[in-house]
């Protein structure tokens, strides 16, 4: 076991499987030479050559359609999406192309590409920087999409994600890129080497794609969430003395919906927390699934807490960002409606 | 004051022909430098008109690929096949028997000629209009029937809009509805190739009309960033649908002079000539093949059918437009090439026709067995839900058991649809 962040457990996922498979090669932009802006990648070209770690022009639709090509014929490509902000220009190639090469040629030719993206606020990155755009591509039938929240995860959802027969958009949570963040910003910054998800194998293991986790148990109520928003809900559950029931669901496409109804008709009780906006965000899927399964054992309506519905604000941030606070009146709410039914 | 500029359609239906716009050179007039040439050294590609076969159908010039007859009268009868194939879809759909269906004619050689002059293990990336790689390849017809029957053998299982092919074992990709998608893809796997130091090639094909999607801009810049062994074509049929060329920047330059900006060879080519198509083609090849770059290729040819079977082209070009089209019908000037070189008549090219014309007739008849759109046997509706994930994911198979309780409530209902 060797003590990792993030960024490092992602860098050893790409090294373990670059060196375990030829075929597995890197591409985007600043990936190569300089390492990547976040340096997930850095050593990389240096350890595997420039013929297997491309710095790309900044062009991700080119990024995205080129590596679908290259796993037509036989390669793994990696693409880096340098910001998820940025991934737009490649949306005709992801929902068009990628989700459906498999389905519309009768499974003769697949594109098992893996995505990487940076995604979420917290960072003072302002509207361009700070988007979380999963639920578009949970819309999207044919890919599968995930997003850890801490180093152990990331590192086995990725060896998973490039390995497997499936498309992946694999969003990081930049914000917890270095520690855990309970989304209190003045406190000081929590390394994840003081984090036991910090401990992470340097060889090869995976996180099984479409399995949430029970990051803690409790009886009063279930918290689903995802990404950065795991350890802002621990903060906010400890704040009120809820003996909260946490799931980190990992991967939005396919969803654990066992674990998730299992655990709400447990507790019947329900917050869905995400740092996306809320319209039509992934909330609004968990919540429909959770009533249409659940709904004999809801105590309470299901609470949503989420980004506001405006772009993602620079001197808001902290306004902005479903923090603690947004979290426990959540909690409060569904708590309180016990009374109405005792 | 500037006016807005609003690009020029040279006739519109009522109007004389008129295809002065075309810049043509003579047969044989452009020199062949070598396959290797620097890029920069190659512009005047990008503007002339690659020729080869003169007004009285002899070959002429530097680019003549000087074939064999044999292979000569092989590329006749896949463009042959190709227009016979077309015909008979054509009336099928007319009939009512496939629901759409798109020709390729007057630009049979597009296909046909570059299929020839690449390698059975060089992959292609078609856009909808290059049936003639089937032909050149040799997938039986049936096979390509039975997906525009969308019936029990259809290769796409159901899941594709007619003509959208693909052919694993035949290295020719799936078609996509959504254009020049597959240009950067095919500028991909070529880079896939040179990372595996593998010897063969991509080539994808591109109309005019959908040059002007960012994807054709991501392709040429990636074929020339990494100096990819691809070959980039633009089909410019001067049509896209309704709207002329000059609508996709048709009207300024010529869209082989785009490569040179990105530092590509590009050459400009008579689409119609058989000949100049596949010495281009070969060229092309064997310039990516040794590690000298990319090319892209601008194909002149006219689209003379409608866009699809849902289009009706005399609502916005001349009835006659292909009659008086400058650079003729590539069938008929290989046949008269062939003529000229007293390889082939009249009577054999008749005799020929119907031949082919009876074998596709044949394989329509051998494709409905295996299921019409009015009479099975049908695909399961189960395929709908495979292929979109490796394996069967868990919400898929509970839709998929939802649908068979609705066709159970469908029968007691009698709500059935025709194929029930």
């Amino acid at each position: 076991m060797a003590r990792m962040n993030m960024i490092q457990a992602l860098n050893s996922a790409l090294d373990v499987t670059m060196a375990r498979h030829r075929n597995v090669v890197v591409i985007g932009e600043d990936v190569g030479y300089f390492g990547g802006v976040f340096r997930v990648t850095e050593g990389l070209q240096k350890k595997y050559g420039d013929q297997r770690v491309l710095d790309s022009p900044i062009a991700e639709g080119g990024i995205v359609g080129a590596a679908i090509g290259m796993a037509l014929n036989g390669l793994k490509p990696v693409a880096e999406i340098q910001f998820a902000d940025y991934i737009y220009p490649a949306i005709d190639q992801i929902a068009s192309e990628l989700a459906r090469i498999r389905y519309r040629s009768a499974g003769d030719f697949s594109c098992p590409v893996t995505i990487r993206a940076p995604c979420g606020g917290g960072i003072r990155g302002g509207q361009t920087h700070s988007q979380s755009p999963e639920a578009l591509f949970t819309h999207v039938s044919g890919v599968q999409v995930v997003m850890p929240a801490n180093p152990y995860d990331a590192k086995g959802l990725l060896i998973a994600a490039i390995e497997g027969d499936n498309p992946v958009l694999f969003f990081e949570p930049k914000r917890i890129y270095n520690g855990p963040f309970d989304g209190n910003p003045n406190k000081p910054a929590i390394p994840w080497s003081e984090h036991p998800k910090g401990e992470v194998p340097e060889g090869h293991y995976t996180v099984p794609i479409g399995s949430a986790a029970t990051v803690k148990t409790g009886d009063d109520v279930t918290i689903i969430t995802y990404g950065t928003m795991v350890f802002v809900c621990e903060a906010a559950a400890q704040l009120l003395g809820i003996d909260a029931e946490i799931i980190d669901i990992r991967s939005m496409s396919p969803l654990d919906t066992a674990t998730i109804t299992a655990s709400v008709k447990r507790t019947g009780r329900c917050v869905i927390a995400h740092e996306a906006t809320r319209f039509s965000g992934f909330g609004a899927e968990l919540s429909a699934t959770i009533q249409e399964e659940c709904f004999w054992h809801l105590e309470a309506p299901i609470q949503r807490v989420a980004g506001w519905d405006t772009p993602y604000p620079h001197a808001f941030e902290w306004e902005y960002f479903p923090g603690p606070a947004r979290v426990a009146l959540a909690l409060e709410t569904v708590m309180e409606s016990k009374g109405a039914t005792e | 004051m500037p006016r807005l500029h609003v690009p020029v359609t040279p006739t519109r239906p009522g109007d004389t022909p008129d295809f002065s716009y075309v810049a043509l050179s003579a047969a044989g007039a452009i020199k062949r430098p070598r396959y290797d040439a620097r890029a920069l050294d190659l512009d005047f590609l990008a503007t002339g008109l690659v020729r080869v076969l003169d007004d009285d159908h002899r070959a002429k010039g530097p680019w003549d690929p000087k074939l064999d007859a044999e292979t000569l009268r092989s590329g006749l009868r896949n463009m042959l096949l190709t227009r016979l194939y077309d015909e008979r879809l054509q009336r099928t759909q007319r009939a009512g028997t496939i629901p759409f269906y798109m020709r390729s004619y007057g630009e049979e050689a597009v296909a046909v000629a570059q299929c020839m002059a690449l390698q059975p293990g060089d992959m292609l990336f078609p856009s909808y209009r290059q049936q003639g790689f089937y032909m050149v390849r040799g997938r039986p017809l049936v096979e390509l029937m039975c997906q525009l029957l969308s019936n029990t053998r259809d290769m796409c299982k159901g899941r594709q809009l007619p003509v959208m092919y693909h052919w694993k074992e035949g290295n020719i990709f799936s078609i996509s509805g959504n254009l020049t998608t597959q240009f950067p893809q095919a500028v991909g796997w070529a880079m896939a190739a040179a990372i595996k130091e593998e010897p063969n090639i991509a080539a994808s094909w591109v109309g005019e009309g959908s040059s002007a999607e960012a994807d054709f801009h991501h392709a040429l810049l990636f074929a020339s960033v990494y100096q990819a062994p691809v070959i980039l074509n633009v089909v410019n049929n001067q049509w896209a649908i309704s709207t002329f060329q000059g609508y996709a920047g048709g009207e300024q330059r010529s869209f082989a002079a785009r490569g040179p900006g990105y530092g590509i060879a590009a050459v400009r080519v008579d689409g119609n000539d058989f000949l100049a198509v596949h010495a281009v083609t070969s060229w092309a090849a064997q310039r990516a093949r040794a590690g000298a770059g990319p090319t892209l290729i601008e194909l002149v040819t006219y689209r003379a059918a409608a866009h699809s079977t849902s289009d009706d082209p005399t609502r916005y070009r001349p009835k006659n437009d292909y009659e008086h089209w400058p650079l003729g019908d590539p069938v008929e000037r290989l046949k008269q090439h062939l003529i000229k070189l007293k390889e082939w008549s009249d009577a054999q090219h008749d005799a020929l026709s119907k031949d082919l014309d009876g074998q596709v007739a044949a394989a329509w008849k051998e494709a409905c067995r295996f299921g019409t759109m009015t009479e099975g046997p049908w695909l399961d509706a189960h395929l709908m839900f495979e292929d979109v994930y490796a394996e069967l994911p868990a919400h898929l198979e509970r839709q998929a058991e939802a649908l068979q309780r609705e066709q159970a409530l469908n029968a007691r209902l009698g709500l059935t649809s025709a194929k029930d």
